[in-house]
């Protein structure tokens, strides 16, 4: 008898216990995984400010994000592509958070530092198949891509216009990966999010504009997607606030924290 | 009294270890019914025929393709060549061990090849990835170097302590008066070992190929870190995707048809596997049934 009153008792405790950890709102984002460090600073900031918020992350990728609203799976999806005519028809709505610059790259020693976005677009279809081509060294071109459904590629090759003729030689699964790759191979080039990028290789100018934060701002820099915020009813409560505050002068310093460029909507 | 209360105990100890036992069977019961359940499907859809032995994996195209045929001859010519290099390799190290090396040295070469087991797989791929594939590039004046023989390479390396340990163990296990024997009959150290402790030993050299297979089939994350990771028909020098990569590549992303495709693979993989299985535990079981003649 007495075991069973303390079973019972347990049992209250840990119902209490749940009742009180629900006053916790919660904002769940899924999505996109290039948006990671963006949401993860942003997120961070938030709850620091409202630390009776939780905000949990799905890095999933764009098109399961975008999926996951649509299923009303999580309160805010991640696209860091446009949202396509269909997805609109279904009645999800896109909030530009943030613009990111995908850097076309090479390895530091090879001697070329512009192209234009018709050679870029050459080269990923195997049109120019050597550096000679353009100038440079006689070598043939090593294209390094990543995997289908990546945001970086979908973003990469909607923009050069070369959705699913990219001759790839390597299919890596991370902006690491391709990163290591394009810096031990002198004949290799790449891309990869800008703020990603670190010494050890060598981001080239598109039709003469560099790749920095300056020329994505200025929208000169030709290779740009966006990070985007889909939503499909209203917003209320704490996501609602988490919205707001992503999209407002306040997060401003830390979107350029994260080397990402802030959108004129802010 | 005391007896019944034992053969209770008893009783119910066994219950227990029952439960336990059934646990094991019971996950694999969940998986293999989880994977036909999720890996027909696809299969339904895209056709048995057209899924197995069509060469154009296409999975996010407007006009999306799913032959997995690269796939499964990448596998196999993959844990094939894998297999070639590290056996002799390993076969060879483990007869050195166990019947020429002295004590010390072989106490010295053991211990490296625990830690060369203790490894984490994606150590193997980063190193391969930084080291071995811009060597191979060089090496064969290639464009670039993450290739099916740069994977080979790894996967030789990543399951060469299995077949060491396995055989070494088996070769260490010959009774020596099998070998004193046959000195004592004039025979020299080496036409023993070839003779005598090689025959006496093979059911263990045997099962330390099989477990060398098993991990070489199953292993993902070194592989895709070297190999490149494209779809292409396999070819030593070419850029491929292994059945166990291509699940790996691209389930973060995939939805739809997509998704069911890679279960299908998961299903194709698991059925290899349980052949490759099956197949050398036969072959093992007749030269072990041959040995007891």
């Amino acid at each position: 008898m007495k075991k069973l009153a303390t079973m019972i008792g347990l049992c209250t405790l840990i119902l209490f216990s749940g009742c009180s950890n629900s006053k916790k709102e919660n904002v769940s984002l899924n999505g996109s995984t290039s948006m990671e460090k963006l949401v993860g600073t942003l997120s961070e900031v938030y709850q620091k400010e409202n630390p009776e918020t939780d905000i949990t992350y799905d890095p999933t990728g764009s098109g399961a994000g975008i999926q996951a609203v649509q299923e009303d799976r999580c309160d805010i999806g991640l696209s860091s592509r446009y949202l396509k005519e269909e997805e609109k028809e279904a009645g999800l709505k896109e909030t530009i958070v943030a613009l990111d610059g995908i850097a076309v790259i090479v390895n530091p020693e090879n001697p070329i530092s512009d192209l234009s976005l018709e050679q870029v677009a050459d080269i990923f279809t195997g049109k120019i198949t050597n550096w000679k081509e353009l100038g440079g060294n006689d070598q043939e071109i090593v294209l390094i891509g990543r995997e289908a459904g990546s945001g970086t590629r979908d973003g990469f090759e909607t923009i050069t216009k070369t959705e699913e003729n990219c001759q790839y030689r390597q299919e890596l699964t991370s902006t690491g990966d391709v990163i290591t790759t394009v810096s031990s191979n002198p004949s290799a080039i790449g891309y990869a999010s800008l703020e990603a990028l670190g010494d050890s290789v060598k981001a080239l100018s598109i039709n003469g504009v560099p790749c920095d934060v300056q020329s994505i701002q200025d929208q000169k820099y030709a290779l740009v997607r966006p990070f985007i915020y889909v939503t499909k009813k209203e917003l209320e409560g704490a996501s609602k606030q988490f919205y707001d505050f992503s999209t407002s002068q306040k997060a401003v310093p830390y979107i350029e924290q994260v080397g990402l460029v802030v959108y004129e909507n802010h | 009294m005391k007896t019944i209360k034992n053969k209770t105990i008893e009783q119910i100890a066994s219950w227990i270890f029952f439960a336990i036992g059934m646990i094991t069977i019971l996950c694999v019961l969940v998986i293999t019914l989880y994977l036909i359940s999720s890996g027909l499907p696809a299969i339904q859809k895209i056709g048995l025929k057209e899924f197995l032995f069509s060469s154009t994996w296409n999975s996010t195209g407007s006009d999306p393709k799913f032959g997995i045929l690269p796939f499964i001859l990448t596998s196999l010519y993959g844990t094939l060549g894998a297999l070639l290099l590290a056996v002799p390799v390993g076969i060879g190290c483990a007869i050195y061990l166990s019947k020429f090396a002295p004590p010390a040295l072989k106490r010295c070469l053991l211990m490296g090849i625990q830690v060369l087991a203790g490894i984490p797989s994606v150590v193997f791929g980063l190193v391969g990835m930084v080291v071995l594939v811009p060597w191979i590039r060089s090496m064969f004046h290639l464009s670039d170097g993450a290739c099916l023989l740069s994977a080979m390479i790894v996967l030789a390396i990543m399951i060469l302590p299995s077949v060491v340990n396995v055989s070494l163990n088996a070769l260490d296990a010959v009774p020596s008066e099998y070998e004193e024997a046959s000195i004592a009959l004039g025979a020299t150290k080496l036409e023993t070992v070839r003779k005598v402790s090689f025959p006496a030993a093979r059911s263990g050299i045997l099962a330390s190929i099989i477990l060398g297979t098993g991990r070489a089939i199953g292993e993902a994350m070194a592989v895709i870190m070297v190999s490149g990771n494209v779809a292409n028909m396999p070819n030593m020098f070419q850029s491929v995707r292994f059945l166990t990569t291509a699940i790996s590549s691209e389930m973060s992303y995939a939805s739809g048809l997509q998704k069911e495709a890679l279960f299908s693979i998961a299903l194709v993989l698991f059925v290899f596997i349980l052949l490759t299985n099956t197949i050398l535990s036969k072959l093992m079981k007749e030269v072990q049934s041959n040995d007891s003649h």
